[in-house]
């Protein structure tokens, strides 16, 4: 199938994204707007149908993320691929990764949880997807930490995504979890995704094929983009 | 057809990915009129926001070898952002329609407590297209007003405008359903 570039995206399915006001996550009460968001009256256009390419020479792929150093921590292989809402492979989607090290703590200044840094750990990486939508690269597991939404609120592991499409209207920030992971039916973040299905997709699947004998555990994680074309979602339009 | 991957809020940890470089579109050597876009973003308190990233994408001037038409921007304590850009001209409208778009950048901003990024436009007060621009056009005029840079002057040599963004309550920002 051919790509169409003049056609809009299509609306987000009905439940597949957070409203911008949660109460269990106490951040959005200050922050979300109170006005509902205006739709462009022209619908989309070049702005929202068209997207800045990167050039992996400009922006250069980081694929290990511990930079061949020791970097603590359980050592993981993360690929997968990144879709459209049609199964179609995204090439040239440049996919930015950033996370806590193996003790929960980010190397950042702002965050002051009583955990260890990791000398051999920065914790960011940057991939491009391939022909056929694939990406992949090497980390550590990151550690739970603390937050201060509620008493004793806990973080789960996760690993946080930033992808660019082919149009800014794919534009996405999310986070990718592990499985099994006890602290996930507690995280209001995790369970501000309505629909369960896509809030269940967010969890990354072990996979013993990804698994490197005698170095590291592999998980599957795919992203689907939004999709171009007019057709709405027809379970949502009775 | 699987929905798209949901949204999940970018965090106050994200400034592991900032390059500071990344706020002057100009940076690979891009010519035209280089203008400055600054502004404060606050809250529902009137507290500024200073974990935020905010993103300028423009697709005028078209892409280049020297310009990509893309910038990103941290806020500072204060709320702030800054970037340096070029000037954009009109755009056309959507596809098949016959009005032109005023030139205008699109911001998004990501935040802590924001679970998905909240999109919206740069215009650029006194410009004659603004008045024929289908957004613009649909809005009544305090809601537009929140959607227009103005001029301030100039800042280290360069014609600066600035857009405050207001999150919630009084004055709030248009943001866009795209």
């Amino acid at each position: 199938m051919t790509d169409m570039p003049d056609l809009p995206f299509r609306p987000f399915s009905p439940g597949s994204q957070p409203a911008l006001d949660n109460p269990q996550y106490g951040s959005t009460a200050k922050r979300h707007p109170n006005h509902a968001l205006v739709r462009l009256p022209m619908g989309q256009t070049v702005t929202e149908m068209s997207a800045p390419r990167f050039s992996p020479t400009r922006y250069p792929a980081v694929v290990d993320m511990t930079h061949g150093k020791n970097a603590l921590g359980e050592r993981i292989i993360v690929q997968g691929r990144v879709l459209d809402e049609e199964g179609r492979p995204q090439p040239g989607v440049m996919i930015e990764v950033w996370q806590a090290n193996a003790a929960g703590r980010y190397d950042h200044a702002r965050d002051q949880h009583d955990a260890p840094l990791d000398p051999n750990f920065h914790g960011t990486g940057l991939v491009f997807t391939d022909a056929d939508g694939r990406y992949s690269f090497t980390t550590i597991k990151p550690g739970a930490y603390p937050w201060r939404n509620h008493h004793n609120a806990w973080r789960p592991n996760h690993i946080h995504y930033s992808l660019f499409g082919a149009g800014f209207a794919q534009r996405m920030i999310t986070q990718m979890y592990f499985p099994g992971d006890p602290l996930l039916a507690l995280d209001p973040i995790f369970q501000c995704t309505p629909d369960e299905a896509t809030r269940n997709r967010l969890i990354a699947a072990f996979d013993l094929d990804v698994t490197q004998p005698e170095w590291a555990l592999g998980y599957t994680f795919d992203f689907v983009l939004r999709g171009r074309g007019q057709t709405p979602f027809e379970e949502n339009h009775p | 057809m699987t929905a798209a991957t949901a949204s999940q809020t970018i965090g106050p940890y994200w400034h592991l990915l900032e390059d500071k470089s990344w706020a002057n579109l100009t940076r690979f050597g891009a010519e035209g009129e280089r203008i400055a876009l600054i502004g404060t973003i606050t809250d529902g308190d009137g507290l500024p926001v200073g974990d935020a990233c905010v993103e300028l994408w423009q697709p005028s001037p078209a892409a280049s070898p020297t310009w990509d038409g893309f910038g990103r921007a941290a806020t500072d304590v204060g709320g702030n952002y800054c970037f340096v850009t070029l000037k954009p001209g009109p755009v056309g409208g959507a596809p098949g329609a016959n009005t032109p778009q005023a030139p205008h950048v699109a911001l998004t901003l990501f935040a802590r407590g924001l679970l998905i990024h909240l999109q919206t436009r740069a215009y650029f007060d006194g410009d004659p297209l603004n008045e024929s621009d289908p957004l613009l056009a649909s809005l009544d005029p305090p809601r537009r007003a929140t959607l227009v840079a103005r001029p301030v002057g100039e800042q280290n040599g360069i014609p600066t405008w600035r857009m405050d963004i207001r999150l919630q309550g009084v004055d709030e920002t248009v943001f866009l359903e795209i």
